[in-house]
């Protein structure tokens, strides 16, 4: 579905990423896991068009869109629930949630407004309430719920677990698995490379801007260089 | 001591009216600034256009023998509307739009060649000089002692309020209920996001363009109707009391703009009436510096933080 051939990202003179290639299949849930500073961010970025690629061809659905702009990029049935949320947070609930389906035909805008509320009853508690005074996990279900409104194919979260309570951590797990059942494809990029890689069906390890593994999610849980790298040995 | 009051009440009331039409035009400063942190120092003179539209559409229909004054009001206010976002729409792309992504000060040296351009431009198919139009609306109350002092309010100037308040509420719904509109403010807070959902920022961009330059050209009818002259230069005092009105609201916000523009309007009003008219661009600006001095966000702006 996604396909990542020889990548590569620089910001001004410096290499974010280099060759990087990759590939996401339908209905699969893939992990990026890797260290602070890694690129998984910038990884997630440039698929997204912010940066563009400096080379290498970025395949979604058949169609190269690494010279597209972002915002046609983001209407192909891709979201994305990017590092730090970025919620709108002068906004209500009820008004980032409308941001997240403005190209959602208006039938299916009122059901998607539902599905997300079933999901997360706690953004139904707080809809009008203005997003910045919410707490993080609640921005985190915000800013998931936002990317669901669109009704995705595809679904890129970056560190969703970044900064939250471990309950709220599983809860979001959950979450993420229970929309892979529904046949949303997920990218997720974490730090949380344990649980990430219990839910993925398979995952790639960056380290300075290459990819130096990747395996089954399985498989590399066991493998000793991810425990010792990444999983506290 | 009657007499006072109603001195007093009259400055109120011709404040307010000033301070209505500075408020209009001040969001659109508000506005852009608040997308794409630039000052738009052509708005002024698209206030300017605004009025001359006006003019020319009242005299051209007055020409045509047309009388009935709501028909030529509502005519005239739509045209200048029109006139003016197309204006709006034509500056951001041949000014603005070439230069983002560089340096600010370049959209700001921009911007303030397109103030001189247009208010030149004005000049030569308009001629310098003032041009007046009769009232059109004329007529008002009157309260108190006529052998004393006598307060007015005129229809002219109930018709300012009726029409700004219409306009602010207007634009309130259109920010918080439509799509678009909500797209703007999603924009102010975060461009980059609301481009990874998909919405066009440049085209939301644009429409902030119009939006402001619509609200310029109310102003600019009501208060071309109001003083009934109008000469190229105009723009650039009304633009700079604007500006004014918008950072003492507080720069980015809308309710900012609403409330600086008024108590920029009555302020210059109380001047003028106990001290004296000359000082009052003087009492005007010398609140902008205060209140850059002590308080830079504005009344209701809220202040930058930087994150670490």
């Amino acid at each position: 579905m996604l396909k990542l051939e020889n990548v590569s990202t620089h910001y001004g003179k410096i290499q974010a990423l280099h060759d990087i290639s990759l590939e996401v299949k339908q209905g699969e849930i893939v992990t990026l896991i890797g260290a602070n500073g890694a690129g998984k961010s910038t990884l997630m970025m440039t698929i997204c068009g912010d940066p563009r690629a400096s080379s290498g061809t970025i395949t979604y659905k058949g169609r190269d869109i690494s010279k597209e702009p972002t915002d046609q990029i983001m209407r192909t049935g891709l979201a994305v629930v990017p590092e730090g949320r970025r919620i709108f947070a002068g906004m209500t609930v009820e008004e980032n949630l409308s941001m997240g389906g403005f190209f959602t035909p208006s039938k299916r805008y009122k059901d998607n407004m539902e599905l997300v509320y079933e999901l997360f009853p706690r953004l139904k508690e707080r809809e009008n309430q203005r997003a910045g005074t919410m707490s993080g996990g609640e921005q985190q279900m915000l800013a998931i719920g936002r990317a669901l409104m669109s009704n995705p194919e595809m679904l890129f979260l970056d560190e969703p677990s970044l900064g939250l309570a471990p309950i709220i951590i599983q809860q979001i797990f959950e979450i993420i698995a229970k929309l892979r059942d529904e046949g949303v494809t997920i990218f997720l990029v974490e730090q949380n490379a344990n649980q990430a890689l219990r839910i993925a069906d398979r995952g790639y390890v960056i380290e300075n801007g290459h990819i130096v593994l990747q395996d089954s999610g399985a498989n590399l849980l066991v493998n000793d260089e991810v425990r010792n790298a990444y999983l506290g040995g | 001591m009657l007499e006072q009051l109603l001195y007093f009440v009259q400055q109120l009331l011709n404040g307010l009216t000033i301070g209505s039409t500075y408020a209009l035009i001040a969001i659109g400063y508000t506005m852009v600034y608040g997308i794409i942190g630039m000052i738009n120092f052509a708005h002024g003179e698209i206030y300017m256009i605004g009025t001359y539209v006006t003019f020319i559409v009242i005299a051209g229909l007055a020409y045509m023998g047309l009388e009935s004054l709501p028909l030529v009001f509502t005519a005239a206010l739509l045209v200048s509307m029109a006139v003016a976002a197309s204006y709006g729409f034509a500056i951001e792309r041949v000014a603005y739009r070439p230069l983002r992504g560089q340096t600010r000060l370049l959209a700001l040296i921009s911007a303030i060649g397109m103030s001189i351009f247009l208010q030149n431009f004005v000049r030569l198919s308009q001629g310098s000089r003032d041009i007046a139009m009769p009232s059109l609306i004329t007529g008002g109350w009157t309260f108190g002692d006529p052998s004393s002092f006598e307060a007015s309010l005129s229809y002219m100037q109930v018709i300012i309020w009726v029409v700004t308040l219409v306009t602010m509420a207007a634009l309130t719904l259109f920010i918080t209920r439509s799509k678009w509109g909500r797209a703007c403010r999603a924009c102010s807070q975060d461009l980059g996001m609301t481009n990874l959902l998909g919405i066009n920022a440049n085209n939301v961009i644009a429409l902030t363009f119009v939006v402001g330059a619509a609200l310029a050209a109310v102003a600019g009818l009501l208060l071309g109707l109001y003083y009934g002259v109008v000469n190229p230069y105009v723009g650039f005092i009304a633009g700079l009391k604007a500006f004014t009105a918008a950072v003492l609201g507080g720069i980015g916000s809308i309710p900012g703009a609403m409330l600086g523009g008024l108590l920029l309007g009555v302020t210059e009003a109380m001047t003028s009436a106990y001290f004296s008219s000359e000082y009052k661009d003087v009492v005007a600006f010398s609140l902008l510096v205060l209140v850059l001095l002590f308080r830079p966000w504005g009344l209701l702006g809220k202040p930058e933080v930087e994150k670490i």
